[in-house]
Order: C-alpha cells, then structure tokens, then sequence
C-alpha cells in the first residue's frame, strides 16, 4: 500500500505534464515543452510604415520584425485603416521579418497599418498601429551624383560646341573607317555594284540605331551624289520608316530626288536570325561593293560580317555592344569602335559645332580618366592612410547610381 | 516652321525622358512616352508588313533579278498569317507546328553557322603577322586552353592565367569601351535634344 502511495504522486506529476505537452513538436518532447502562451503584441517587435523614398508617390514601405523565442503565429495578416474606421486586409503574411510596399495610394493622405497574428486560425493581439503619408519626390536622392556628373559634361560639350561655332581651330583625331566612307561609296559607283546598309536589329528607341540613322543621312548623299544603289534591310518596321524619310531628304538636299528608290529600303523581319538569313541572302545576290554595319549587332554580327567578306565588299562596320566589336575587327577592314559610331555624323559632317561637340566629349573623358585615376590612387593608398580613403569613397558614391 | 515643329518635339520628348530619370515625381511622363512609342511600333508592323508585300509584288510583277524567291516569301508570309489568325496559335495548331518545326530549327541552323564563321575569322585574325597580332594569338589560346580540361590537365595553373585574362585586361578593355561608348551616347543626345544634329530631319547645313 505503501508503494502504491508513492506511486499515485508520479502518475499526476506525468498527467499534467503530457496535458502541458499536447501539441507540442514530436522533437520538443524529449527535452521538455515551453507551449508558451500565444502572444500577438509581444511576437512582433517592430513594425514601421514610412514613404518610399525616391518615387513618383502613392507608396509607402511597411516593414516589420518578429520574435524568435515566443510561440510562433501559423500566419499574420497585414491591415490598414480605411477612411469609415475599419481595418481592412491587404496581406497575408508569413511569421518571418519582412517587408511590404502597399501602393497605389492617395499622396498626402495618412495610412495606418497594423499586424494581426493568427494561431490556429484565431485572431489574437494586433500589434500597435503605425502611420505614415506617401508623397512624391522633387529629386532622387540616389541619382545626385549622376545629375551633377551629367551637368559637367554638358557644360565641357557646350563649351566646345560653342568654340566651333566662333570659328576655333579644333583638332579632332583621324578616324580611319570614317574616312573610308566616301572611297567605299566611290568604288561601289566604280564597279556599278550597289551600298549595302545595315542599320543594325534593334529599335528605334536604341541610341545605336538613332546614331546610326544620323550616318545613313550622310551615307545616302554620298550615294545620291556619286549615283550608286542604297540598299538598305531593315529588321524593324519603325526603324524601315525612319530610314525612308531620312534617304529621301538626303536624296532631296543634293537634288537628286529621282534617284531615290523609296523599295530599296524594305523590312525584312524582327526575327534575328531570319533577317540575318535574308541579309545574307541579298549579299550573296545583289554582291554588294561596300557594306556599312552600323548599330546594334548580338550573335548576327560575325554571320553578317563574314558572308559580306566572303563576296568581296568592303566592309566599315560600327557598334558600341563590347562583346560584338572583336569579330567586326577580325572580318571587317574598317571598325568604328564605341564612342567612334557616335562621333561619326559629326565627323562625317565636318560642321564646327558638330565637331566642338566631339572635341568636348573627348574632353569629358578625358575628365573621366582622371577621375579614375585619382579614384585607383586614392583606394590603394587608403589601405595604408585612412584619409585617402575617404576620397575613394567620396568619388564611389557620386558615380554610384541607384 | 518645316524644321522647328520637329525639333521643339525632339526637345520636348528629350528633356521629359531626363527629367523623370532625375525626377521621381515626373515619372509617369517618362512611361506615357515610351507607351506611345509601343502604340506607334505596334502600328508600324502593318507598315512593315505591307512593305514586305509591296516589294515582293513588284518583283514578281515586273519579273525582277532573282523574283523566283519572291512567291515563296509572300506563300510563307500568307500561310503563316491564315493559320495564325483562323486557326489559332496554341500548341498543337498548325501555326505552333510551324513555328516549333520549321522557324526555330532555320533560326538554330543560322546560328550553328556561327561555328563556322568563327573559325574562319580566328584564322584570319590569328595570324601572327607582327608582336600584336601574335600576343593576340597567345591570350586566346591560352583563354580556349583554360576553358577546356586538357588545359588543367597540361598545367594546373592554366585556367587561373585563362582567368585573369578574362577578368583583368579584357574586362578593363571592355570598360573602357562602355565609357566611351556612355560618353558618345550622352553628346548624341544632347546634340539631338539641342537641335545641334539636325541631319536627320534634311537640314544638316
């Protein structure tokens, strides 16, 4: 009997601790169950709600924390305060830190959030309400540095543009493939074979094809003067268009508008390769005498470029895209280089201020190299002088753009 | 009045794309711009495709250099667009069938030509007619080298050369190209905003 007393002590000691274990994680069991109590208000530490920077309004950031050690919610529920006073969801959300950008809202009225954490499905202790106003920003903040980069190099280019315009002597450096131009068009007239044009396969709302529209204008005088055949496939249907109209004018401005064959500049496809197909095709058939590369080229470059050797033509090609420029080199004899496609009109035309504008975007490089410059010395050093770094640092952060 | 209308465009449109770059309150200008330019492209692929037409038409019409390839352009133009717009284009239609089995594989051949024409440019290239030519012809080889096992296998060290290579002096190239390429873009613009290149719109003089 005595040791049935002894007994009973252990059998109620067992009974609340399995009541105190129920629902507790198979794992947890061996080294004993907390099974806190839920607590929403406690669970999330922080929440916040504040604008977001540097956009056009209507937005504000919601982040939040939460704890690691009390009872972990299944799911929380983000809600916002509407204009009648009722909390309504507009997210659910995982037990985890976070964050959110509730947008589309009305700038400079005030929006309230809070958190409400679910366990087994219930609501408990919301978390305390936060508020903020979404506004619009006047100035990214993240772009300063560019704006003020992008002011000085228009001041230079400005400035040069200016001392074309009054008649200074500027030196600008020979670009080879740009003074090829006219003897390719000359020997094309020579050999009575047509110019092949190749504006590139992107849109008109690439840089490379605009500029390389400004050259086909110069081109197509050439060919309007010396009376050769302009050829020019294009892959896009605005870009087909624009070409049309800017042949025509050249055509018109050396007074040879008979000579313009308004066919002669066709859309072929938007498809890479199927144009690169077609342009090889007339390659091959029309055996032009000079072929212009110009603008955006990807893997089509070599395809075009070595087929355009292959018949014998003389090839000016021209890109900024880094990686294409090495097989233009190998298959080309002339290959405007970067920054050459984009000085090629100015060149082309020898106007002053067009050609001030070059000599002041050599100038801004050249500011760009000493920036750099500075920037590798002040790095290096500041591994072993700490004030130097700062300088580093100073010039990172104004050429950083966000 | 022919030249200005153009221009004060061309100002417009420009300095509204700088501004909403600098601007985050004048952001929605920017994308209403660049969606009138998605209206005007997507109108001008009827543009295209009547020129397509127009052209191989005339060939054929007139009995042009080479119009024998004219008919089955415009037969591939037609049946594509019969059985696109009746038909339908999900997978298993004859649009998809053609699309999958006849477009893709001619598009994978063109650029398997690749293979070919790379070849025979790095012959050409690789020439070792002078000390740059030849240093180019060293690099690359060592950059193939390291890129393949029997590199490792010849010198351990080969792929970390082939690396180097690769992240030092060619990136640095590449850089320098970008850079330049950034400043040749800035003044085009600028040029173009500014009215200063006008060769566009007939009036370069």
């Amino acid at each position: 009997m005595r040791r049935m007393l002894f007994v009973l002590p252990l059998l109620i000691f067992a009974g609340v601790a399995y009541t105190q274990c129920a629902g507790c994680p198979e794992e947890e069991l061996d080294g004993g169950c907390e099974n806190p109590e839920p607590c929403g208000d406690c669970f999330i530490l922080s929440l916040t709600a504040e604008d977001a920077p540097n956009d056009a309004g209507g937005n504000i950031e919601i982040a939040w924390t939460v704890a690691t050690t009390d009872a972990i919610p299944d799911s929380m529920l983000l809600e916002r305060l509407d204009s009648s006073g009722e909390w309504i969801p507009i997210s659910t959300l995982s037990p985890i830190d976070g964050s959110k950008t509730d947008a589309n809202l009305i700038d400079g009225s005030e929006y309230s959030y809070r958190i409400v954490p679910f366990y087994s499905g219930n609501a408990e202790t919301a978390s305390e309400a936060v508020s903020s106003i979404p506004q619009k920003q006047w100035m990214h903040t993240g772009r300063i540095g560019m704006l003020i980069t992008l002011v000085i190099i228009s001041i230079v280019i400005f400035y040069y543009i200016d001392q074309g315009k009054r008649g200074k002597d500027l030196y600008i450096r020979r670009i080879a493939g740009l003074t090829a131009v006219e003897d390719a068009v000359g020997r094309a007239t020579e050999m009575g074979r047509p110019v092949l044009y190749i504006p590139g396969i992107m849109d008109m709302d690439d840089i490379q094809t605009i500029a390389s529209m400004v050259i086909l204008g110069r081109v197509a005088i050439k060919t309007a003067e010396y009376g050769s055949p302009l050829l020019v496939p294009t892959c896009r249907s605005v870009v087909m268009s624009v070409a049309q109209e800017i042949v025509k004018e050249s055509y018109l401005q050396v007074g040879r508008p008979d000579a313009y064959n308004r066919e002669s500049i066709n859309y072929i496809t938007d498809d890479q390769f199927g144009y690169a197909a077609g342009v090889d095709g007339i390659m091959v058939r029309e055996k032009p005498a000079a072929i212009f590369m110009l603008g955006t080229f990807y893997a089509e470059s070599l395809i075009l470029a070595e087929t355009g050797r292959s018949v014998g033509a003389i090839q000016i090609a021209g890109t900024a895209m880094p990686s294409q420029i090495p097989f233009f080199i190998a298959a080309c004899d002339y290959t405007l280089i970067g920054e050459e496609l984009f000085a090629a009109s100015a060149y082309l035309s020898k106007e002053p201020k067009l050609l001030g504008s070059l000599r002041g975007q050599d100038m801004a490089k050249l500011f760009f190299m000493i920036v750099i410059v500075i920037g590798v010395l002040s790095a290096t050093l500041g591994q072993v002088w700490e004030p130097v770094a700062k300088i580093a640092d100073f010039l990172k952060t104004i050429t950083t753009v966000e | 009045m022919r030249l200005v209308i153009p221009l004060m465009i061309t100002f417009v449109a420009g300095m509204i794309m700088i501004l909403q770059f600098f601007v985050p309150a004048t952001q929605s200008m920017g994308e209403s711009l660049q969606e009138w330019y998605m209206i005007v492209a997507s109108a001008a692929i009827f543009l295209g495709a009547i020129n397509l037409l127009n052209v191989h038409i005339h060939k054929i019409r007139f009995k042009a250099k080479n119009w024998k390839y004219s008919p089955v352009t415009i037969a591939g133009f037609a049946v594509m667009i019969i059985t696109g717009l009746f038909l339908g284009i999900e997978p298993g239609r004859p649009f998809d069938f053609m699309f999958t089995q006849m477009m893709v594989p001619m598009g994978a051949t063109m650029f398997s030509l690749l293979a070919f024409f790379v070849a025979s440019a790095a012959f050409r290239a690789f020439r070792a007619n002078n000390w740059r030519a030849t240093l180019l012809l060293v690099s690359a080889f060592v950059v193939m080298l390291g890129r393949v096992p029997i590199g490792a296998m010849i010198w351990s060290k080969i792929p970390g050369i082939s690396e180097w290579i690769m992240q030092v002096p060619n990136l640095a190239g590449q850089r320098a190209v970008m850079i330049g390429a950034a400043m040749g873009m800035v003044a085009t613009s600028l040029r173009m905003i500014f009215g200063i290149e006008r060769s566009y719109l007939g009036g370069a003089d």
